[in-house]
């Protein structure tokens, strides 16, 4: 997995103007280069210790797991990565990519802001110019963040089309690559996208899912029963599912955002709610109409708020190896507060999804229980966005 | 059917966009539903009538990934008084009745929403000639290109200025009626000049194809097609078409100045 022409299964591929096609193979081959290179791996560990703060501690959330019923509640804590989230990950490994290329000039779209920080943070950090694309809406939701971007030296570009959020983002950085592109790496924000960013993506994040595996079997002496993770676009949870997929009796759970409930179709829970089609140049599950034209989404988290899926996730579904639930705005912000008054960690309202869906599992497994819950990103970025929903319920 | 065998037996494409001399063959572009079913209708009649070698229909999307903000504002407002790809392709028929043969351009995931198979028979009922889909490169194109192929639609494909000389051949090959060459590293959208690098990539096309060239992407005024003109076989324009509708104005008026130059 991925096939040589970048499929899982049906899903995946390159469905892209042709302008791209030379650039992506470009891509691939300096990626499958770097990646089998032991000094190339070497930085890039390196700079995962000193930068980023890896590896990331495993946590033991024990007041959590006491108010869920007493199954044992451990967290990856993603959310102590520089930036506050696992963002980072990707954008430090792709600019240093990009840098072995020979790209001088940056581009990202981003949805909560937290990837558009990351990338910006690692331009900063080898010295790029970086340029960041993001929706109207979701520069007022994460206003903090555009700050911070630009703090960094990124210029923040408004993109007002569509419907301002993440999906309208992306289309406008994929168009700003077709218009730059010998000049231009784009820096993706997820598993998503045409092939190889799907690999790549996933090969960048997997380090969340590695350490988690070996720190879980020296802390606990055992596997855990289920691992959770939230999905977007779903590189935190492809990051951390790849380590245990092939653990055949450690069930995964990838959480979507039900916005206002799934039936009343504000949501973007995209393998719930969608069917396969196209979007930002692969084949995987898509919220759509009947004509074939994307949705709108809504979620209270920006950084969920996307109406396409990785391709690699659309496989599992129909493999039925990871099973794929949602979770509406009240539950996510009832778990984010549950955490940040029980465990003195303020969650980002992405990962609140999974901690919301794991008191479910918590009942059902019982007190000799063991869920381990990749906790993503923090969430000072969201108090704007909990105070505004308090206020309106 | 091979591309070859669509040749063999005279796609409509091919033989009007071949012409004599220098003289180019213009194709004008309409977007279905833009800025409503009607109007759309009579653009693309009324460029038939004043002599367009072909006319090209676009399909509102709400991601248009190769289309800069013209033709974006013009989808999103086709969107929003409800266009669907059925509408799309009985305005393409409205038009085919003009007699010109006529294009659909249409993204991809439409098609596959719509299934692949039942879109080629609407299409090829409704009398359209050919597909042109822009974020389906050629190596993704079997399990569409198939069924366009058997309903007798020839299929375009688009060559890039980064496409390297394998890719145009496998391109070229895939490709029935004409090839599209995207003249600059970008989306659609008017421009001052054209690309330097221009005669260059239409040079490098017409050494791998005996197919008409069809140059599009940023076409705007009489004295870009003049340069065009006996470099390659056709000239497609959008966006100044639909900068002038979204403006108020008549877009046959710049129509017509375009055709002058092009004879
Ligand atoms: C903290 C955090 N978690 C999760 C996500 C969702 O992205 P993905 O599904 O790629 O992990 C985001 C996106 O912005 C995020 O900021």
């Amino acid at each position: 997995m991925p096939t040589q022409t970048g499929r899982f299964g049906p899903y995946g591929g390159q469905y892209v103007p042709e302008t791209l096609m030379a650039a992506l193979a470009e891509l691939e081959s300096a990626w499958v280069e770097a990646w089998s290179d032991a000094a190339f791996q070497l930085e890039l560990r390196a700079q995962q210790h000193a930068f980023i703060g890896r590896p990331t501690p495993l946590y033991s959330a024990d007041r959590l797991s006491e108010e869920f019923g007493g199954a044992r509640l451990h967290l990856k804590r993603e959310d102590l990565c520089h930036t506050g989230a696992h963002k980072l990950n990707n954008a430090l490994g792709q600019v240093m990519l990009a840098r072995r290329m020979g790209k001088a000039r940056i581009i990202a779209e981003t949805g909560a802001g937290q990837h558009g920080v990351a990338a910006a943070t690692a331009c900063a950090r080898f010295g790029l110019e970086c340029v960041v694309f993001m929706g109207r809406e979701d520069m007022r939701r994460q206003s903090v963040n555009v700050r911070r971007m630009r703090l960094l030296g990124a210029e923040v570009r408004e993109v007002t089309l569509g419907t301002g959020t993440l999906k309208d983002a992306t289309s406008e950085a994929i168009r700003d690559w077709v218009a730059n592109v010998a000049s231009t790496h784009y820096v993706i924000g997820s598993a998503v996208g045409p092939h190889p960013y799907p690999e790549l993506v996933r090969e960048l994040q997997r380090v969340i899912g590695d350490e988690a595996r070996d720190q879980y079997l020296a802390a606990e002496g055992r596997l855990p029963d289920i691992v959770i993770a939230c999905v977007g676009g779903g590189s935190n949870a492809i990051g951390m599912f790849t380590a245990f997929v092939g653990d055949q009796d450690v069930r995964l759970v990838g959480v979507e955002a039900a916005g206002r409930g799934v039936e009343t179709g504000l949501h973007a829970a995209s393998l719930t709610g969608g069917r396969p089609g196209v979007l930002h140049g692969s084949y995987s599950y898509v919220l759509q109409t009947e004509d074939g034209q994307v949705k709108p989404t809504h979620s209270i988290s920006a950084g969920l708020d996307y109406p396409g899926v990785g391709p690699e996730h659309a496989f599992l579904r129909d493999l039925e190896r990871v099973e794929y639930t949602a979770v509406t705005d009240a539950e996510a912000v009832a778990a984010f507060k549950l955490c940040t008054r029980l465990e003195g960690i303020i969650p980002a309202l992405e990962p609140s999804h999974a901690l919301a869906r794991a008191r479910g599992f918590a009942e059902e497994l019982g007190p000799s229980g063991r869920i381990l819950i990749c906790l993503s990103g923090r969430g000072d970025k969201d108090l704007d966005s909990v105070e505004e929903f308090d206020d309106q319920h | 059917m091979t591309s070859t065998e669509a040749r063999a037996q005279g796609s409509r494409l091919e033989l009007t966009l071949h012409r004599p001399g220098d003289e180019l063959a213009l194709i004008p572009y309409t977007m279905a539903g833009y800025p409503d079913r009607s109007r759309s209708i009579e653009h693309g009649r009324a460029y038939a009538r004043a002599g367009a070698a072909a006319i090209e229909v676009g399909v509102p999307y709400s991601d248009p990934l190769a289309d800069g903000p013209v033709v974006q504002r013009a989808g999103q407002a086709a969107l929003e008084v409800g266009t669907t790809l059925a509408d799309s392709i009985s305005i393409a028929a409205a038009i085919a009745e003009e007699g010109a043969p006529v294009v659909l351009m249409t993204y991809v995931n439409p098609i596959l929403s719509h299934g692949a198979q039942r879109f080629a028979t609407d299409a090829a009922r409704a009398g359209i000639a050919g597909v042109i889909i822009p974020d389906l490169p050629a190596e993704e194109s079997e399990p569409l290109a198939d069924p366009l192929r058997a309903a007798g639609l020839d299929t375009i494909f688009l060559v890039a200025p980064t496409s390297p000389d394998a890719r145009i051949r496998n391109i070229v090959q895939q490709s029935s009626g004409f090839v599209y060459c995207v003249t600059l590293a970008g989306v659609t959208g008017p421009r001052a000049e054209l690309d330097p690098g221009l005669e260059g990539l239409l040079l490098r096309l017409l050494a791998a194809t005996t197919l008409p060239v069809a140059a599009g992407f940023g076409i705007a005024t009489p004295v870009h097609l003049r340069r065009l003109r006996g470099k390659a076989d056709a000239a497609v324009v959008a966006s100044a078409l639909l900068a002038r509708i979204h403006a108020g104005e008549e877009p046959l008026t710049l129509a017509e100045e375009l055709l002058q130059a092009c004879r």
